[in-house]
């Protein structure tokens, strides 16, 4: 981890970040789900320049078995960077900080599962981050959360993710790369936007209280626009299976799991080098 | 964590849920008051610095081992700090010998954050030769003997052994490292502790012990340094919080920093 340092400019004079964008603007997002094939649930998101893929697996048998839990099911989540996703090669063995985000990550997001409906099983989930720009745990949340909802597991709620923070003592919605390492605070922040409740909460860097409740109330916001983008992805993916099986046919677009839109298929993997 | 006590949890949960309606606790404390602090330091004298804290019956023992290495590529003006934490077996029938899992990580991951991004050491001044020689700094928690809130303990430790780690003058001649005989501070340059609350039904208690902790699902724990500034917070555990409870426990966390500042690095000369 590096050392928050204040040294060129982050905000212009006219007021404008590194990539041009307004303090309070968020990077562009994109999200697609049902991106994989054999996961019974799967996303990608486009976060900026970061691109993540994540894929659920489950309900299904625990390996190993002695991990099964008799009243819920065992969640699991697994956050980790392709050895290309970072400027310098990153050593593909999980890193300590890896370890822990996948932790919080899994604590923020299982709150949202109905556990209880599946006892003995497991349900895991896996994020690959293949490029990263800073905010890669906000974007994995967000995208894990849709890969939940495309595998039909029931869920509470959509968890979504946005990060706000402090450069050039500025407080500034969604935190690149650059602004996250140059900067002088990161406050990642994950709700359950029904509820309001924040259930994953971290930062690093320095703030008085006041920037610290500025830039928690400005993250989420954040979170509820980008909340906005899940429930639309969701919406594109089965408003399309509806179409394909007739519009009669289905009546719950949520309930419809299992076949994947061949053509949103193939457009995502000619996107995106998913070498394996 | 689980309760390894033999009485089921949820007994105790229940008996925690019903106390908290009264204000009350397990153990007789209010609701923001922590359990009895005691601190000893430089008991280990093959160490830099030491510092053994107990929190109630939490013991937690930190020791500071500073050698020469080469700095990150990227900061090569500055010495290097190292958290590693280890929740050794004898702590807890919970924990398990081997390499550190995820509560270690996020325990030593979480110190390091607050002593990082508070700048307590000035690394500017552990760099010898910029580039190619710094000073690192291990910070190594011990976790001996586990009853909740690893956190605030080890933070606490962490920074008094930092606080009163010596080691050897040096200085730079041709190129060469030489030390002296005469002992010289760590360079400190601020102070950071952390503060753990837990939420039971809808109110926030300082310190949670190893019960409150096996009964409560949401925790935050807050960094706050010599200037009253935030440098590092964690939620942990599958719980939640509202915003306006987690403005609240910035309000109390700067609080009891005051406090904890005043008891325990009052006796202490840096």
């Amino acid at each position: 981890m590096l050392s928050k340092k204040k040294s060129e400019k982050l905000i212009s004079d006219e007021g404008l970040r590194v990539d041009g964008r307004k303090l309070d603007e968020l990077r562009p997002i994109k999200i697609e789900v049902g991106t994989l094939e054999k996961a019974d649930g799967s996303a990608y998101i486009e976060w900026g320049r970061n691109k993540i893929m994540a894929a659920v697996y489950g309900p299904r048998e625990v390996h190993p078995r002695h991990l099964a839990l008799p009243d819920r099911t065992l969640f699991r989540c697994r956050y980790h960077m392709a050895p290309f996703s970072t400027e310098e090669r990153k050593n593909p063995a999980p890193s300590r900080r890896e370890i822990e985000l996948s932790k919080v990550i899994r604590e923020a997001v299982e709150p949202s599962v109905f556990t209880e409906l599946f006892p003995r099983t497991g349900i895991d989930v896996f994020i690959e981050v293949l490029q990263s720009d800073g905010g890669t745990r906000c974007a994995g949340i967000t995208v894990a959360s849709v890969a939940l909802a495309d595998a039909g597991i029931p869920l509470r709620d959509l968890v979504v993710a946005c990060a706000a923070g402090k450069i050039d003592d500025q407080v500034v919605l969604d935190l690149n790369d650059i602004e996250d390492q140059k900067g002088q605070a990161d406050l990642p922040v994950a709700i359950s936007p029904r509820t309001g409740e924040v259930t994953l909460l971290q930062m690093d860097g320095n703030m008085s209280s006041e920037e610290y409740e500025k830039a928690l109330y400005l993250a989420l916001e954040g979170c509820k626009q980008v909340h906005a983008m899940q429930r639309e992805a969701l919406k594109k993916k089965y408003a399309t299976e509806q179409e394909v099986a007739g519009e009669a046919a289905v009546g719950e677009a949520e309930t419809s799991e299992g076949e994947v839109s061949e053509a949103e298929n193939q457009h995502e993997s000619e996107g995106e080098a998913t070498n394996e | 964590m689980s309760d390894s006590y033999g009485i089921p949890v949820s007994i105790k949960t229940k008996r925690i849920d019903e106390l908290i309606v009264q204000d009350k606790r397990l153990d007789g404390r209010g609701l923001l008051d922590y359990r009895e602090i005691k601190v000893e330091t430089g008991l280990i004298g093959k160490a830099n610095g030491s510092a053994l804290v107990s929190l109630g019956n939490t013991k937690v023992l930190v020791g500071i081992k500073i050698e020469t290495g080469t700095p990150f590529p990227d900061t090569p003006e500055d010495g290097v700090l190292t958290v590693n934490a280890e929740l050794v077996p004898m702590a807890s029938p919970s924990f398990e010998a081997g390499p550190p899992r995820e509560e270690g990580i996020e325990l030593a991951r979480v110190v390091d954050r607050g002593i990082r991004e508070s700048k307590a050491i000035d690394t500017k001044k552990l760099c010898i030769v910029p580039g190619k020689l710094v000073f690192i700094t291990f910070v190594d928690i011990y976790v001996l003997d586990f009853d909740g809130n690893l956190f605030d303990a080890s933070a606490l430790a962490s920074m008094l052994a930092l606080t009163t780690a010596k080691m050897k003058e040096f200085s730079l001649e041709d190129g060469e490292l030489s030390y002296k005989d005469s002992l010289i501070s760590l360079p400190l340059q601020n102070h950071v502790f952390e503060v753990t609350m837990a939420k039971i039904g809808d109110k926030l208690v300082v310190d949670p012990s190893l019960e409150e902790e096996s009964a409560i699902n949401a925790q935050i724990t807050i960094a706050v340094d010599d200037a009253g500034n935030i440098c590092a917070t964690q939620k942990s555990k599958t719980g939640s919080f509202m915003p306006q409870e987690i403005i609240e426990a910035v309000k109390i966390a700067k609080n009891k920093v005051i406090e904890l500042r005043e008891k325990v690095l009052g006796g202490l000369t840096p």
